[in-house]
C-alpha cells in the first residue's frame, strides 16, 4: 500500500520536475529575445532620437550652406562634397586592390609559408583599431610622402582600412564558385587569366559587390583616422572640380584640396557646448545613418538574393 | 631543314610560327597578370610593416625624450602642459574602465543572445535577427558618441544623482551594446560548429532545450565563446569615437567609473584636433600611446585567433 503511495508521489515529483524544467525553457526563450532586441531596440531609440533633436534642420539649405559660426545658419554643403570625393579615391584605391589581392589569395597562391604570412596579415590587419590607421597615414601621407591633409590622404587612408573587407568579401564570393566551372574553360584552351576573369571574376560580382559596398559604407562613417591625419573642420570653401569645362575636361586639384567629411563635420558640432549646434549634429547623424543603414541594407539584401538564386 | 617543314605548304608554317608568338605572349602576360596580383596581395604586408615601422620609428624619437620607466610608472599623464609628465597609466585606467564596462553589458546580452540564436531560434526568427545585428555593426561610431553623450548619460544621470556630464559608465555601456553583435557572431558559429549527435544524446537522456544548451553545448563550444569574448575585448580597446565625445577627455588615473577620463584613443584625438607641430614631443607622444594601444590589441588579437583555432580542432 505505502509502496504505491510512495510511487504516485514519485510520478507526482517527476511531473512537477518536468513542469519545472518546461517552464525555465520558456524562460529563457523569452529571455533570448529581450537580449536580441536591445541591438534593436538602441537602434531605433537612436534613430529617433536624432531626427526628435535634428528635425528643424532637416531643411535643403542645410546641404546647400558652408559650416557658419552661427548655427541655424551653418551647412553641410563642404562636409558632403568632401564625403563624396573621399568615397571615390577609397573606392578607386581600395577596391581594384582589394579583388586582386583576394583572386591572388584564392586562385594563385601556392600553399606555402608566403600564402600563410599574407593571410595572418589580412586578418590582423581586420582587427588593427582604425585609429592607427589614422596614425600610419600621419607619419606615411602626410609627412614621409608629403601628400598634405589632402583629400588623397583620406581617400587612401580609408582604402587601406577596408582593404581587408574588400579582400575577405573576395576569397568568400570566389571560394564558393565550383571547381567544374574553371575546367570547363580550361578545356576550351583558356588561359588561367582568361578563366579567372570572364568566369570566377564574372560569377563572384555579386558577392564582391556586397562586400565592397559594406566597405563603403564602413568608410563613411569612420571618423577616428581621419581626425589623426588632421582633417580642418572648418572649411568654408569646395575642392576645386574635378570637371572644367576646357579640355582634358578634367582636373586632379581636388585630390591635394583640405577636406571635412560629415561624420567629423558632426563630431565638431557636437563638441562644443552651445545646444543649438548639438541639433545640426543631430541632423548630420540622421542623414549619417540613413545613408550607411541603405547601403548595408542593399548589400544584405544583395546577399540574400543570391544565396537563394544560384544553383550550380 | 627536316622533313617536316618542307612537306608542309608555306602558309600553314606561317599559321604555326605565329600561333607559337601567341602563345609566348599569352604566357608573358599570365605570368605580369600573376605577378601584379602577387603585388596587390603583398599590400596586405606591406601594411602591417607600415604601421609598424611608423610606430615604431616615431616612438624611438619619444623614448629618447622620455624614460620608459617614467613612461610606464608615471602616475600622471600631461604631455602638453608646461610641467610635463609622460606617465602612460592614466590612459591606459581609463581605457580598461570604459572596456570593462563594456564587456559586462555585452558579455551576458551577446551570450544568452548566442545561446537563443543558436539553438532556440527557428530558422525565420535567425534569417530576421541576424541581418538586423549586422545593420547594428554598421552604425558608424561617432553616432553611438552622440547617444552616449546626449541620451544615455542624461537619463543616468536621473537614476544616479551626481553624475557628472562626463564619465566613463556611459559610454561603457553604449561601447557595449555596439559590440554585441561582434560577441553574439562569433559566439553562435561555435555554438552552432557542435555536432548534432551531441544535442540528440542530450535530447535522448529528456534534457530539454535549455538544459541541452548550457550543460552540453556551452561547454562544448566554450573556446570559441571565449574567442569570441577576447575579439570583443580588443574591439572595445580600439574604440575611439564614443570615448573621446563622452567620456571627457581629462587623463585620470581611476577605475571609477562615475569620474570621467581619458583613454588612449581619446588622447589621439584630442591631440590631432589641435596643431601639433610635426617632430614635436607631443606629437611623437600620439605614436607612443599609438604603439600601447597596437601591442594591447594584438595581443587580445592573438589569444582570440589562437583559442578559436582550438575549438576548430577539436571537431
Amino acid at each position: 500500500m505505502s509502496n504505491q503511495a510512495s510511487v504516485l508521489d514519485n510520478l507526482e515529483e517527476v511531473r512537477a520536475m518536468i513542469r519545472r524544467h518546461k517552464f525555465n525553457d520558456y524562460v529563457f526563450s523569452i529571455i533570448g529575445l529581450i537580449a536580441l532586441m536591445i541591438g534593436l531596440l538602441t537602434l531605433l531609440t537612436l534613430f529617433v532620437d536624432l531626427v526628435m533633436d535634428g528635425y528643424p534642420r532637416f531643411t535643403f539649405e542645410f546641404l546647400s550652406e558652408y559650416p557658419s559660426r552661427r548655427a541655424a545658419h551653418a551647412g553641410l554643403l563642404s562636409a558632403w562634397i568632401g564625403s563624396l570625393l573621399v568615397m571615390v579615391v577609397t573606392f578607386l584605391s581600395a577596391v581594384p586592390m582589394g579583388v586582386a589581392a583576394g583572386l591572388y589569395l584564392e586562385e594563385y597562391a601556392p600553399k606555402n609559408w608566403f600564402s600563410d604570412l599574407i593571410e595572418i596579415n589580412v586578418t590582423n590587419l581586420a582587427g588593427v583599431p582604425s585609429i592607427v590607421y589614422g596614425l600610419l597615414a600621419l607619419g606615411l601621407f602626410v609627412y614621409i610622402l608629403d601628400l598634405g591633409q589632402s583629400i588623397l590622404t583620406a581617400g587612401l587612408t580609408l582604402g587601406l582600412l577596408i582593404l581587408p573587407v574588400v579582400i575577405v568579401a573576395t576569397r568568400e564570393a570566389v571560394r564558393g564558385i565550383p571547381v567544374a566551372i574553371r575546367e570547363a574553360a580550361y578545356a576550351v584552351g583558356a588561359t588561367k587569366w582568361q578563366v579567372v576573369l570572364h568566369h570566377v571574376l564574372h560569377y563572384s560580382f555579386g558577392g564582391i559587390l556586397t562586400g565592397v559596398i559594406i566597405g563603403m559604407a564602413r568608410a563613411l562613417g569612420e571618423t577616428a583616422p581621419l581626425i589623426t591625419i588632421g582633417a580642418l573642420t572648418f572649411i568654408a570653401f569646395l575642392p576645386p572640380s574635378p570637371i572644367t569645362d576646357t579640355p582634358p575636361f578634367l582636373n586632379f586639384e581636388w585630390l591635394s584640396s583640405g577636406f571635412t567629411v560629415m561624420p567629423i563635420q558632426m563630431f565638431n558640432w557636437l563638441s562644443r557646448p552651445d545646444h543649438a549646434f548639438h541639433m545640426n549634429a543631430a541632423a548630420t547623424g540622421a542623414l549619417i545613418i540613413v545613408v550607411t543603414l541603405l547601403m548595408n541594407g542593399t548589400a544584405i539584401w544583395l546577399r540574400y538574393r543570391i544565396r537563394k538564386n544560384i544553383k550550380w | 631543314m627536316n622533313t617536316a617543314t618542307q612537306v608542309l605548304p608555306n602558309q600553314t608554317e606561317l599559321k604555326i610560327s605565329a600561333r607559337l608568338a601567341k602563345n609566348v605572349r599569352r604566357h608573358f602576360v599570365e605570368r605580369v597578370i600573376e605577378f601584379l596580383l602577387m603585388l596587390a596581395a603583398m599590400s596586405a604586408v606591406a601594411t602591417t610593416l607600415a604601421i609598424v615601422a611608423i610606430l615604431l620609428y616615431e616612438s624611438l624619437s619619444f623614448f629618447e625624450h622620455v624614460s620608459i620607466i617614467d613612461f610606464l610608472t608615471d602616475t600622471q599623464w600631461t604631455p602638453l602642459f608646461e610641467d610635463a609628465h609622460y606617465g602612460i597609466l592614466p590612459l591606459v585606467s581609463g581605457t580598461l574602465t570604459t572596456s570593462a564596462i563594456a564587456l559586462l553589458v555585452a558579455i551576458p546580452i551577446g551570450t544568452v543572445g548566442a545561446i537563443y540564436l543558436s539553438e532556440f531560434a527557428s530558422h525565420k526568427t535567425r534569417e530576421t535577427v541576424k541581418p538586423i545585428l549586422e545593420l547594428l555593426v554598421g552604425v558608424p561610431t561617432v553616432v553611438f558618441g552622440y547617444f552616449a553623450l546626449l541620451f544615455v548619460t542624461p537619463l543616468l544621470q536621473k537614476f544616479i544623482p551626481g553624475l557628472p556630464g562626463f564619465n566613463m559608465l556611459g559610454p561603457g555601456i553604449v561601447m557595449g551594446i555596439m559590440i554585441v553583435p561582434y560577441i553574439s557572431s562569433v559566439a553562435e558559429d561555435a555554438m552552432r560548429a557542435v555536432p548534432m549527435s551531441m544535442r540528440e544524446g542530450s535530447y535522448a537522456m529528456g534534457a530539454t532545450r535549455f538544459q541541452t544548451a548550457i550543460r552540453v553545448v556551452t561547454p562544448a563550444a566554450i573556446s570559441g565563446i571565449i574567442a569570441a569574448y577576447i575579439l570583443g575585448i580588443s574591439r572595445a580597446v580600439g574604440e575611439t569615437m564614443v570615448v573621446a565625445l563622452a567620456a571627457g577627455q581629462q587623463p585620470n588615473l581611476t577605475f571609477n567609473p562615475m569620474e570621467s577620463a581619458s583613454t588612449i584613443t581619446a588622447y589621439i584625438v584630442q591631440v590631432a584636433m589641435g596643431d601639433l607641430p610635426h617632430g614635436s614631443i607631443g606629437y611623437q607622444s600620439i605614436f607612443a600611446a599609438g604603439l600601447v594601444l597596437m601591442l594591447m590589441t594584438l595581443i587580445f588579437n592573438i589569444l582570440g585567433h589562437l583559442t578559436r583555432k582550438k575549438f576548430r580542432e577539436t571537431y
